[in-house]
């Protein structure tokens, strides 16, 4: 645990495998934002085999729905969001290509399983700690469904972006793990 | 009788929207310090401390504090000798709102339609609007913006007066930690009790307004709401859910009579971003 592992983006099983829950990794490369209303949207182009507006083999989806940039800046505050509203979605996406997440608090069992079947990981950000997490966001540009507003899918630039591994890929989970280490009876 | 012309309001409601979202109360920070100093986990401990970083950072570069800056929730506290002049009071906190979330880059976090359509509205209202009637001609202007993430977890239930000051105790502590890593903890529990369905959730919600390093006036209560807060933190659910001991950092409890068939206890989950300010005109 707590090792300090920098990922580059596409991600390949073979990076993913070495991770353990706990460790902290700080991405590189491009992530994609995605919440509930972009998912929807791309699991029904999954499922009626059309195009994505973005590759998803290795890719990484950060579930977050910006501030708007203040000027001078390439983001607004972008903190992440709760990820169990995903988990209907993020299976579908994972067959797909799909090999990170990024967000804050726990995912159901389907979406563990999955992980572990397509080598794919959930990492945590730090809810609430949105100007800090917006400093590793080099550049934002809306790619589709500018109509969601705050909810769009931005490709973002990220440099370290930090993270912690909360789903490894064999099916580990640091929200039963950690808990289970620091409950007192 | 004073009178207040509605345009005074709008630039009121604006700064505080702005204020509440980019500045983190002196309270909040003296209560993470005391839960830090006690945090055995060490993941813990470097989360708390991001957090302590985020505070700065957000007054440095005028950026709020997290991007979601929720559904902005107003009380306001009006004297009864204020007669309202110059147009609509709830459209001049609309307008204040609108105003703020623009100017201060605030996220415009609201769907029109909850179910079916689900179209951003564009600036962040309607606002959230409680008011009080109370003596005097001052008016008293709340901003509490809340996120989604807390407020999902939040829960109203109609118990019984058999399931006593126990079953309340459990009922909050069930819910703080089945939240888990969700609402963004370290959390405050916000419980109303008593009341009707409705008046309970919103002495849920009131009862965040008290300072966190407040106590509880009535000592039965204060003990009632340390107890809670005790058990909550032995979960070991710790800051974002990823294990350690602050789990919350205060329970807050405001209580209102209520029917002798009834028993309401709300509970109104805050993320550790708990964000209020307030103005008196």
């Amino acid at each position: 645990m707590s090792k300090e592992i920098h990922l580059q983006t596409p991600l390949k099983s073979e990076d993913l495998k070495k991770l353990n829950v706990g460790d902290k990794v700080l991405i590189s490369g491009t992530v994609y934002t995605a919440r509930d209303a972009a998912h929807e949207r791309l699991v029904k182009l999954v499922q009626e085999g059309k195009e994505l507006p973005f590759d998803i083999q290795g890719a990484v989806i950060y579930f977050v729905g910006p501030a708007p940039a203040p000027p001078g800046k390439p983001i607004g505050s972008a903190g992440p969001t709760t990820s169990y509203r995903m988990d209907p979605y993020s299976p579908i996406l994972m067959d797909a290509g799909l090999k990170a997440m990024i967000g804050k608090g726990p995912r159901g069992q389907k979406v563990v399983d999955s992980m572990v079947k397509n080598n794919a990981v959930y990492l945590a950000a730090i809810g609430g700690a949105a100007v800090v997490t917006a400093q590793a966001v080099k550049s934002a540009r809306v790619i589709a469904y500018e109509d969601l507003g705050t909810e769009a899918i931005r490709e973002l630039k990220v440099e370290n972006f930090p993270a912690f591994v909360a789903n490894d890929t064999q099916g580990n989970d640091i929200f039963k793990i950690g808990v289970e280490k620091y409950q007192k009876k | 009788m004073r009178e207040i012309n509605v345009s005074e309001i709008i630039p009121v409601v604006k700064k505080l929207c702005i204020d509440s979202n980019l500045h983190i109360g002196q309270d909040v920070v003296d209560k993470l310090k005391e839960f830090m100093e006690k945090e055995e986990s060490p993941t813990a401990k470097g989360i708390l401390e991001l957090i302590f970083k985020n505070h700065k950072m957000a007054a440095e570069e005028k950026m709020p504090l997290c991007q979601d800056t929720g559904v902005t929730i107003v009380f306001l506290e009006i004297g009864q000798e204020v007669h309202f002049v110059g147009g609509e009071l709830t459209e001049a906190i609309n307008e204040g709102v609108r105003q703020g979330y623009k100017e201060g880059y605030l996220r415009k976090s609201l769907v029109d339609d909850p179910v079916i359509e689900r179209v951003n509205t564009g600036d962040n209202t309607p606002a959230i609007i409680y008011t009080d009637i109370v003596p005097g001609d001052k008016v008293k202007i709340t901003v509490a913006p809340k996120g989604g993430g807390s407020e999902n977890m939040s829960e109203v239930r109609m118990m019984k007066a058999a399931d006593g000051i126990e079953g309340v105790k459990d009922f909050v502590v069930e819910r703080v930690v089945e939240s888990g890593g969700n609402p963004c903890p370290p959390v405050i529990a916000g419980v109303g009790l008593g009341g009707s369905f409705e008046q309970s959730a919103l002495l849920a919600k009131k009862a965040l307004l008290r300072p966190l390093t407040e106590e509880n006036p009535d000592p039965v209560y204060n003990e009632v709401e340390q107890e809670i807060l005790q058990r909550i933190n032995k979960s070991g659910v710790g800051p974002q859910g990823l294990g350690g001991t602050t789990t919350a950092l205060a329970v807050q409890i405001l209580h209102k009579p209520c029917h002798i068939a009834s028993m309401p206890v709300a509970v109104n989950i805050q993320c550790h971003c708990h964000r209020h300010k307030s103005e008196t005109i």
